[in-house]
């Protein structure tokens, strides 16, 4: 197992440098510099500004400079705010995106497991039907959607809830983190209705009702581990999904996240701002896949059997 | 056959093939069958063909122009008098014409993109699954670095380093979504490539690539079809996604997403500005969310029961 | 072994009457089992063979109620007077896995993968006889013992693919026995395993069969196995039965032309050849659309007109039934 894990981490190496490289020579062969939007800069301080950026070193120099810079989770100065370093962005604003994101993943996970079980429990009723046609409608409509609607109906109209804007309330967060959940909950109450059938069908499951336990038993000592085991592996991609999500749940609710900075960064061209967001949740994301494999093989006594050997 | 109806059958080979028979159906027939059973698919695609046809011809019809701005209405409400039976934004602009117009960049988009990303998918899947070993494996490990890429984030890169053009939309969305495709059909085409008949067809000296074209490709068209049908949606999300953002379709051009965005910007003075192309927008994707689960369930009936 | 002619005339422990199984599916319903009958006594041992598909393993199924979504059962199967086709699944709860056990075919994934095998067995235990942890791990210690497992305290604590085959096959057989059932329902308890393994399980068998008075109803391909462990064979063609009868009576007076098939497709010492009850030429019939006379006429020897019309079952002062217009005492 540890060993396993050790070699897994070191496989995540060469996906890093993936990531980092895309991101560096994306930017770099962008047309047009930095400095833009400040054409009437005087060549001089313009030829300043690139040696103090290090833009006017080998593009393969620039390269292996970040590298070093970013293995050490140095991400550089951010080309427009001025007196702010990205990694000085990036622990302002990740701390907010964080809380939205996990408390998101939280309730996504707890509702959409809890609605997938009692679909599958009642497979092809009334029930079923209805809580699948919402899966798909969750599944179906995008978040900039649902957002403003709600916003138009518990906050214009009903006044419930506050419209957006972040001071770290309850209130605050609680349209954005339902927004932000939606589809994650469709699809996790669809994954788990699918894989719940599944176990349902298998010979053990049968074994243990011949046994005479009752239903409930049954389900959750025999069925409930495996039925959760694909959505632990979704968990991965739910947080890429996510992380995507917040980019416009942010901006939607003016929340002052990563995801603000980085469309801000995107439409302002500020370059290491963009790659130091990409490659942090690039990270980010990486090793969360990385926690969540682990998990899944703690829970599947089988691999970690298979690994031992 | 040319078996008399009174002969009792003893032959196991016979009596085999006359099992055959009583299904004899093929099983695309079959699929369709199941999938004319799928009454949510049904009703999915009769409307997505309402859709089509609204969004294609629709504008014509329409005597407004999408740029006409209409000073006497603006941000007016849906009314049938004012002739803008789907009310007007704050420039007075008709909002069905625009909504109906951005349906086709919308449309589109999901069309053009999710043939890059088929193309890519298809051609990289096959290519892995066909060759095997270590050629397989390293094709794979690279999908599965790209898989743990936040790629929603390379979209907006590229839409940044590039500029904001239409077919760069196409490309990028294409160019990142390609990965799902990738990996089914290279599963496929691995359980395919040791049947019967691709041996006999190598035997006879059909070379590789021809074997790919000829015989792995036909064979995949049932994945592919639900894949591309789960896909089109995918990528109209992502390019509404982008637009939403500002960072997809430029004006005067607008999409779906765009126009969502517009309208998220006007909702408490003029709310239909946003309903209106977030219904076309949501009925589109729920649609094909739906034949999709369909086509999936029609064609692969290991599901069934 | 009980001697076969010794008649047990106690009140039968599980009588089945008019059992029909049938599944709905997209192509039409399919009659997987057809006015069935038989009983059973306590200790008894009662053997059900045919080839696959005849509808063994839906018989047991559904006596035990565990047919799947699709099926439906009807008619009756009476277990201590009881009928257990209406009672729900909280009462049905009261029996299984307590006074009838049951062995699946297949015992690579019968048991649960993610659950070890003491908290597999433990379960029972504590569920249908109250006891607490310690005492239950202790019971299901000394099962796994009588099963001939060796080192049963460190395998306990193993997960179920840490065992072969046979080793979980075993687990099968000491987990169905924690609770001393009256009856237990081996589905081909040995068809997976290889043939030393084989061996070993139906001895296990044989073995419980003298010390305790478990009832037995096994299901198997196997006629060798048939004749060290069972007393009375009940052989099924297409859902019915065709021919019942003691041991002896089936072994060496078969009356049915199927029976005389099987018997003849036996693999014997010198021939050793795997043919198994498949060499009787011929399919069995589409149970989606059954045919009105004698089911197995297609396939009959001696099929003459009369088969067209169904056979009667016919039964002579030996109790030895079978479904057949031929063998009667011309
Ligand atoms: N869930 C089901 N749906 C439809 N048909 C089924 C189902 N389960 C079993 N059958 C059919 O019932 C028949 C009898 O099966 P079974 O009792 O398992 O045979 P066996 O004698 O080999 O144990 C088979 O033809 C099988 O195809
Ligand atoms: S009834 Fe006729 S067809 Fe059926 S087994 Fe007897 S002889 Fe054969
Ligand atoms: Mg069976």
């Amino acid at each position: 197992m540890i060993k396993h894990s050790l070699q897994r981490l070191l496989g995540l190496i060469p996906t890093m440098l993936m990531l980092i490289t895309v991101a560096f020579f994306l930017i770099r062969v962008a047309p047009g510099g930095p400095f833009d939007s400040e054409k009437l800069l005087p060549p001089e301080i313009e030829a300043n500004l690139n040696a103090k950026y290090h833009l006017d070193e080998p593009l393969v120099q620039q390269y292996f400079r970040y590298l070093g810079q970013v293995v050490v989770l140095d991400f550089g100065p951010s080309f427009q705010y001025k007196d702010w370093t990205v990694n000085e962005l990036i622990a302002q604003g990740f701390p907010v995106s964080a809380t939205v994101g996990l408390a998101a993943m939280i309730l996504a996970f707890v509702v959409g497991t809890l609605l997938g079980i009692a679909a599958a429990l009642r497979q092809n009723s009334g029930i079923d039907y209805s809580l699948m046609g919402f899966a798909m409608l969750g599944i179906s409509v995008p978040n900039f959607v649902i957002a403003p609607i709600l916003i138009l109906l518990l906050a214009v109209y009903a006044g419930w809830l506050p419209a957006g804007g972040w001071d770290w309330s309850v209130a605050n967060m609680v349209l954005p983190v339902i927004t932000l959940s939606l589809p994650a909950i469709a699809y996790i109450a669809r994954l788990t209705r699918g894989s719940m059938i599944e176990v349902l069908h298998s010979n053990f499951i049968r074994t243990a009702r011949a046994k005479g336990l009752p239903e409930s038993v049954v389900i959750r000592r025999h069925a409930l581990r495996p039925a959760l085991l694909p959505v632990i592996s979704f968990l991965g991609p739910a947080t890429a999904a996510m992380i995507s999500g917040s980019v416009v749940i942010e901006r939607i609710f003016s929340i002052p996240g990563l995801g603000s900075y980085f469309v801000q960064g995107a439409l302002n061209r500020d370059y290491t701002l963009v790659m130091g967001v990409v490659i942090f949740y690039g990270m980010l994301i990486i090793i969360l896949n990385f926690i969540v494999d682990l998990v899944y093989a703690w829970l599947n006594p089988k691999i970690r059997y298979d690994e031992k050997r | 056959m040319t078996k008399s109806a009174d002969k009792p059958v003893i032959d196991p080979f016979e009596a085999a093939l006359e099992v055959h028979d009583i299904k004899g159906r093929s099983p695309w027939e079959d699929a369709w069958h199941r999938l004319l059973k799928n009454r949510a698919a049904v009703y999915s695609a009769f409307i997505m063909a309402f859709m089509l046809v609204l969004v294609v011809f629709g504008p014509m019809l329409i005597s407004w122009e999408s740029d006409f701005t209409d000073w006497d209405y603006t941000s007016s409400p849906p009314s049938i008098e004012s002739g803008h039976w789907f009310g007007t934004d704050a420039v007075g602009r008709d909002i069905m014409v625009r909504t109906l117009e951005g349906g086709r960049i919308s449309l589109l988009v999901g069309l053009v993109a999710t043939i890059v990303s088929l193309v890519i998918g298809v051609s990289y899947g096959a290519t892995a699954g066909y060759f095997g070993g270590a050629t397989d494996r390293i094709m794979m490990r690279v999908v599965d670095i790209i898989y743990a890429l936040p790629f929603m984030f390379f979209v907006i890169l590229l839409m940044v380093v590039f500029g904001r053009n239409i077919l760069l939309i196409f490309v990028a969305i294409g160019a990142v979504n390609w990965l799902d495709m990738a990996r089914i059909v290279r599963g496929q085409t691995l359980s395919l490539k040791n049947t019967e008949f691709i041996e006999a067809a190598r035997a006879c000296g059909v070379g590789d690539w021809a074997i790919i074209r000829r015989h792995i490709i036909p064979n995949l068209l049932g994945v592919v079809i639900v894949y591309v049908t789960l896909t089109i949606p995918q990528v109209i999300l992502i390019e509404s996604f982008l637009s939403f953002l500002g960072l997809g379709i430029q004006e005067p051009m607008s999409s779906w997403g765009a126009l969502v965005s517009d309208g998220a910007q006007d909702m408490e003075s003029a709310p239909w500005t946003l309903v209106v192309p977030s219904i076309f927008l949501t009925v589109t994707l729920y649609c094909f969310n739906y034949i999709g689960d369909g086509l999936r369930d029609a064609l692969d009936p290991k599901d069934r029961l | 072994m009980k001697p076969a002619n010794m008649e047990n005339t106690a009140a039968p422990l599980l009588e089945v009457k008019d059992l029909d199984v049938g599944f709905d599916t997209p192509e039409g319903k399919v009659h997987a089992v057809n006015c069935l009958n038989f009983s059973l006594k306590a200790g008894d041992a009662l053997a059900i063979v045919g080839e696959s598909g005849s509808g063994k393993t839906q018989t047991v199924m559904a006596i035990m109620g565990l047919l799947s979504e699709n099926g439906e059962a009807r008619g009756e199967a009476r277990f201590k007077g009881q009928d257990l086709m209406k009672m729900s699944t909280a009462q049905l709860n009261t029996h299984r896995g307590k006074e009838i056990a049951m062995i699946f075919q297949d015992p690579m994934t019968s048991l649960n993968p993610y659950l070890r095998i003491d908290k597999q067995m433990i379960e029972v235990v504590m569920h249908h006889q109250g006891l607490n942890k310690s005492e239950a791990r202790a019971h299901a210690v000394e099962m796994l013992r009588a099963v001939r497992i060796p080192d049963p305290e460190r395998r306990i604590r193993q997960y179920p693919h840490e065992f072969s085959g046979g080793m979980r096959q075993r687990v099968m057989v000491a987990m169905g026995l924690l609770c001393e059932p009256d009856l237990l329902i081996a589905d081909e308890p040995t068809t997976a395993l290889d043939v030393t393994v084989q061996a070993q399980i139906s001895h296990l068998m044989s073995a419980l069969r003298e010390n305790s008075n478990t009832a037995i109803i096994l299901i198997t391909h196997d006629l060798g196995v048939v004749a060290g462990l069972c007393d009375r064979v009940l052989v099924m063609y297409a859902g019915e039965a065709v021919e019942c009868g003691s041991v002896e009576q089936i072994y060496y007076e078969p009356k049915h032309p199927y029976t005389q098939g099987l018997l003849a497709s036996v693999p014997r010492l010198d021939q050793p050849e795997e043919t198994g009850l498949n060499s009787i030429p011929g399919n069995p019939p589409n149970l989606l659309a059954l045919p009105k006379g004698c089911k197995f006429r297609d396939r009959c020897p001696k099929a003459h007109d009369a088969c067209k019309e169904k056979p009667p079952m016919q039964l002579d002062e030996q109790r030895h039934a079978w479904r057949c217009f031929l063998g009667g005492a011309a």
